[in-house]
């Protein structure tokens, strides 16, 4: 594993632009990317270009580049694993593979917004650079306790307002007013937003 | 599995039978003949921006063969032979050239006119898309004034150099890949640039292309630069045909194959044999004529509004 990352990802792949496909991960400027569309353009006649649209997967920014048709670049060693969620020490975040229980340790950069989605034992998408974690990405809903909440009020309806409520993670999300404290809901991870009462399990 | 599924809808499929039932009736009413040439030829083209599909040769073919990538060369020979005006729907082939406006193996109308020059080719061809499109007259600009009216620079000055040309590509186009010679950062400003600029100026054919570029077609002398009497046609900024007055004399035609070999070895790219038939139909004589391709595929989109060649085509590059 040591050696493997002193030769950092010189044992990767080239791939030519016609094989730039989306979700391709390929190194460029000496950051992981990930391809997001890649368009083929010719004039009539002459040299035939690749407009190319990546994600840079540190920054997460995206970046528009034009190739030379057939020119290359190096494939990057990134891998998406499910991993679960254990513990932070406040500097890393702590996840494990089920299967080997292999530790990954995601900074801060890494784990990003999704740390208010973090609770114990959950899956999570983790990307691998190198061997590192690069990103996490909790998954689209999530279920999670009311730690602290107003009271309902007298006469709601399903239809009424909304009202902040604190969760178990941290993350404060609009709930209908009929919830109470210690109840757990259902949330949608991409937008934040509340979607149900959990499911009695 | 839904791969065996064609890309191209019914209607669309009704489209492309109707479109080459009017490509052939305008042929036929002006009584230029429909011929037919071999897909796998001996000879190829040279040109560095097209890479060939080849047919290595093994055992009782021992020759390799090339799928064309116009039926140009074959065409060519049947003039020298003889046959007056010609046209021709085939199948051309260009590896790696895939993409929305692209398809590796596609469909072309090529078409010969004896005694004509570019110029008059250009009008029978904005008359045949006046019948399949009903676009409504057409706009000529040399690649020069073209360039001078969207990006400002004289692409024919030797005083520009390559230097200030990498430099406008780099303003304008934000990432200009390394190693471009002239030429191919003329492309890339006339794939990034002045095709997006003249989207929304219906049918325009730009015409006086850059001596270098000449291909098979003359150079003339216009004002005080040497041009190649060549033509595309673009539609909606989406480049449909490429005309030439064709090159008839042997020796610079053989010099201009050459000079793109040469190219192809400076882009680090396989030498092409020469195509020792086509001279020798020239050396008995090519008649005076201008020829044009012009892709079907395109045309289809563009008569229909489609945005890719998936939905015209019956099984695109990733079904096929």
């Amino acid at each position: 594993m040591i050696a493997f990352l002193l030769n950092g990802s010189s044992t990767m792949p080239n791939f030519s632009t016609n094989e730039f496909k989306p979700g391709l991960k390929v190194m460029l400027d000496g950051e992981p990317c990930s391809i997001l569309e890649n368009e083929f353009v010719k004039p009539g006649k002459g040299q035939a270009f690749n407009r190319v649209k990546l994600r840079n997967l540190k920054s997460g920014r995206v970046w528009e580049r034009t190739f030379k048709s057939g020119d290359t670049l190096e494939g990057a060693d990134v891998m998406d694993v499910d991993l679960e969620y254990s513990y932070t020490d406040g500097e890393f975040w702590h996840f494990m593979d089920p299967s080997t229980y292999e530790q990954y340790g995601a900074d801060r950069d890494a784990v990003g917004d999704a740390e208010k989605w973090l609770k114990e034992q959950e899956r999570y998408e983790i990307t691998l650079y190198n061997g590192t974690p690069l990103a996490v990405t909790p998954p689209n809903f999530i279920e999670l306790e009311i730690t602290e909440t107003d009271p309902g009020l007298k006469g709601d309806t399903a239809q009424g307002g909304s009202k902040p409520a604190t969760l178990s993670t941290g993350a404060v999300v609009r709930v209908p007013l009929f919830i109470t404290e210690g109840e757990v809901i259902r949330i949608d991870t991409r937008t934040g937003e509340y979607v149900s009462r959990a499911s009695k399990s | 599995m839904s791969e065996w599924l064609p890309s191209a809808s019914p209607q669309s499929l009704a489209a492309r039978a109707d479109l080459l039932q009017a490509l052939r009736r305008f042929f036929d009413d002006r009584g230029v003949m429909e011929v037919d040439t071999p897909l796998l030829s001996q000879g190829t083209v040279p040109d560095p921006g097209i890479d060939v599909f080849r047919l290595p040769g093994e055992g009782d073919e021992p020759v390799d063969r090339y799928l064309q990538t116009s039926p140009e060369s074959a065409m060519k020979r049947l003039l020298a032979a003889g046959s007056g005006d010609i046209f021709q729907i085939c199948k051309a082939f260009r590896q790696g050239e895939a993409g929305r406006h692209h398809n590796p193996e596609f469909t072309l109308l090529e078409w010969y006119r004896v005694g004509w020059d570019h110029a008059v080719l250009m009008r029978e061809v904005a008359e045949l898309l006046g019948t399949v499109l009903n676009s409504d007259g057409w706009q000529i600009w040399p690649y020069r004034t073209l360039f001078a009216e969207l990006l400002g620079v004289d692409p024919m000055d030797d005083q520009t150099t390559l230097t200030a040309l990498i430099d406008l590509a780099q303003s304008r186009i934000g990432s200009v890949p390394g190693g471009l010679d002239r030429d191919a950062v003329l492309d890339l400003l006339m794939s990034h640039c002045i095709e997006p600029g003249i989207s929304d100026w219906g049918v325009v054919f730009i015409t006086d292309f850059p001596a270098s570029q000449a291909a098979m077609a003359q150079c003339i002398r216009v004002g005080d630069v040497d041009v190649a009497a060549r033509f595309e046609c673009y539609v909606h900024g989406r480049e449909l045909a490429n005309g030439y007055w064709e090159q008839t004399d042997v020796d610079v035609l053989a010099a201009q194959l050459q000079a793109e070999n040469t190219r192809r070895q400076q882009r680090g790219l396989p030498q092409r044999p020469m195509d020792e038939r086509l001279l020798a139909a020239h050396r008995h004589g090519l008649p005076e004529c201008a020829g044009v391709a012009l892709g079907v595929d395109r045309l289809l989109a563009l008569r229909l509004g489609s945005e890719t060649l998936a939905d015209v085509v019956s099984f695109d590059w990733s079904r096929a």
